[in-house]
């Protein structure tokens, strides 16, 4: 009886030593305990998930490339000022589309967005002096030049849609709509910049210590 | 008549029953171990063909999850970034680095930089980021300290017991929106945590699935 326990507690030593503990870092696959070719489980069902691989294409993704001329869902089809922010080919709005309401919702959203999508490189006073300029991002500009100062609405939101030299374009990352909510806020980063102990409210004067 | 058995052997069925056992405890104890999603997958983090550091990214140059993980809030799918997300910054910092070189090829050719899956639930499973992401579950509950990940690694065993703890009681777990992707914060920072949960479940009328076809469609 004794040796049936040896073993027993040799069994566990070697189980141990093959299998090791959990949560250790590993680089293999995860084990499946009844693997799916043998039992199937519906564990990998024939169906094609986002950003996976597939046999059937030449270029073997299951995402497909956006044909020329598609409109996603959700795009403003009707309203081309609001979707390029042009009048005319070339010709930047000036203002905001007559779409798009300013209040405080598409501020916070604007802030939220540009939080988000430009801060690392214009930095979150619209300065320029995002993070990456410590690390060789060359040429971010300030919002608060008086060339951006005079830019038309327009020309940013095509600025942020198509990108501009060396700034890539963020379409894929903003709706139009988000896209004007950032304007938005760019404007109200450059309103702050200008500001003065005139532009606090009476009521606020104290809590901020200035008489 | 001689004794064929020694008198010892009257205690043998015992021993025996005792000894089966033992050895089917040992045998229960090593497969709830080891045959768990806590053995099977926690750990695991492959080899990328780009040694991306989320600890460098998120961590050190705080870019926000979304930057690069932007669908995470609008659709059940977080994808992986597109090659030029990586453009935006690395066409200047670091443009010649031969460790980058996999994702120049990809932006020149259209053709994407082939990661490694890590996390995946089964097929036969339904999941949604974007219902947690604005429901006030953070990243950290799911995926660990991904800010202080060098490679990414299977923190979490996202098996279906995980899942449900928090289905049962989302309450202790849940956190403003604006902390979604602050995966330091823990909710010992705010004060009344538990009050603002109530109240914030009471708002959104939040009630995660419990029955079978929540998760299994
Ligand atoms: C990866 C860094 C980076 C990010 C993120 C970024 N930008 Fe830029 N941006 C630049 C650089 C660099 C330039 C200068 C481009 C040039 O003229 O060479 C620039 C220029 C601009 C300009 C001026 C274009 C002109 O007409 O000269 C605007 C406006 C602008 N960015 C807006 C934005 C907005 C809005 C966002 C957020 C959606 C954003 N940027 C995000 C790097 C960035
Ligand atoms: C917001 C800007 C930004 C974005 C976007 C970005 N990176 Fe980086 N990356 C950096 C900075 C800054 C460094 C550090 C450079 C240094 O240490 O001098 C860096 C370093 C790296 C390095 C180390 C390079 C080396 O030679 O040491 C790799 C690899 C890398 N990034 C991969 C990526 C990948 C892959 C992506 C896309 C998913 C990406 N990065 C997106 C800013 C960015
Ligand atoms: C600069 C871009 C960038 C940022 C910012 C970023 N990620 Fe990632 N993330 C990636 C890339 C590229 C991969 C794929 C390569 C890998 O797994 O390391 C990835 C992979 C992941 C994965 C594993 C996906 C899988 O295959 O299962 C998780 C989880 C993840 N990221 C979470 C986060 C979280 C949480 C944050 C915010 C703290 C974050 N990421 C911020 C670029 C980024
Ligand atoms: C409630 C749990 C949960 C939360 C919260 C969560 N994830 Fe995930 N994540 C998962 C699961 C489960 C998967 C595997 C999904 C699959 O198989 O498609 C996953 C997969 C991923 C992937 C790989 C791509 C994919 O969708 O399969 C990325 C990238 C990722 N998560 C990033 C994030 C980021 C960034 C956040 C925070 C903004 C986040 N996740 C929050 C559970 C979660
Ligand atoms: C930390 C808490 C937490 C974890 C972990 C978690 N969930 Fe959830 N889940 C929630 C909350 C909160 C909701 C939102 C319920 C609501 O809005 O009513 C939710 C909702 C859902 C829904 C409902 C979606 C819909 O469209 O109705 C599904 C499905 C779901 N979760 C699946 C999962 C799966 C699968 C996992 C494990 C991989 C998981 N959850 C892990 C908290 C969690
Ligand atoms: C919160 C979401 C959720 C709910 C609710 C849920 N499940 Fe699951 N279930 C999962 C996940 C996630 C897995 C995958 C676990 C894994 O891969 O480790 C799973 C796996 C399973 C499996 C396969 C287990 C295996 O290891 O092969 C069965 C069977 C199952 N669930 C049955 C049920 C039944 C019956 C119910 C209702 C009582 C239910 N589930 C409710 C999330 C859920």
């Amino acid at each position: 009886m004794r040796y049936a326990y040896i073993i027993l507690a040799l069994l566990c030593v070697v189980l141990v030593t093959l299998l090791g503990f959990r949560g250790a870092t590993s680089t293999n696959p995860p084990r499946q305990v009844f693997p799916d070719d043998v039992f199937p489980q519906m564990t990998n069902q024939d169906k094609y998930l986002p950003q996976s691989a597939s046999p059937f294409f030449a270029d073997g993704r299951s995402d497909r490339p956006v044909p020329a001329g598609a409109v996603a869902r959700g795009t403003p089809v009707d309203d081309d000022i609001l979707a390029t922010g042009q009048t005319a080919p070339g010709q930047f709005l000036h203002g905001f589309p007559a779409g798009i309401v300013i209040d405080a919702g598409l501020l916070a959203r604007g802030r939220n967005r540009y939080n988000i999508y430009c801060q690392p490189c214009h930095g979150a006073l619209g300065d320029g002096n995002g993070i990456t300029k410590h690390y060789g991002m060359g040429a971010t500009p300030s919002y608060h030049d008086d060339r951006f100062r005079q830019m038309p609405e327009g020309e940013i939101f095509n600025t942020i849609t198509h990108g501009k030299s060396t700034m890539l374009s963020y379409a894929d990352k903003l709706t139009p709509h988000d896209r004007w909510a950032v304007v938005a806020y760019v404007r109200a980063l450059q309103r702050a910049e200008q500001g003065s102990v005139n532009d606090v409210p009476a009521a606020h004067k104290t809590d901020l210590g200035l008489k | 008549m001689s004794q064929l058995f020694p008198k010892s052997a009257n205690k043998l069925p015992l021993q025996i029953i005792i000894f089966l056992i033992v050895f089917a405890a040992v045998v229960t104890a090593a497969t709830t171990y080891y045959a768990t999603p806590e053995y099977t997958r926690v750990g695991y983090a492959p080899v990328q063909p780009v040694p991306f550091s989320h600890a460098l990214h998120n961590g050190q140059l705080g870019i926000n999850c979304r930057y690069c993980h932007s669908n995470v809030e609008k659709t059940g799918f977080a994808n992986i970034p597109t090659s030029q997300t990586c453009m935006n910054c690395h066409n200047q910092i670091k443009a010649d680095s031969p460790l980058l070189a996999p994702v120049r090829a990809s932006y020149e050719s259209g053709n994407p930089v082939p990661w490694i899956q890590i996390h995946q639930v089964p097929d036969y499973v339904y999941f949604n980021h974007s219902v947690h992401i604005n429901r006030g579950v953070s990243c950290v509950e799911c995926h660990g300290q991904v800010n202080e990940m060098e490679t990414v690694r299977h923190e979490k065993s996202l098996s279906m017991g995980f899942c449900l703890d928090c289905h049962r009681d989302p309450a202790p777990r849940l956190r403003p929106l604006d902390k979604i992707t602050d995966l330091n914060w823990t909710p010992a920072q705010m004060a009344e945590h538990d009050k603002w949960a109530a109240d914030f479940i009471a708002r959104n009328k939040i009630a995660p699935p419990q029955s079978c076809t929540g998760c299994h469609r």
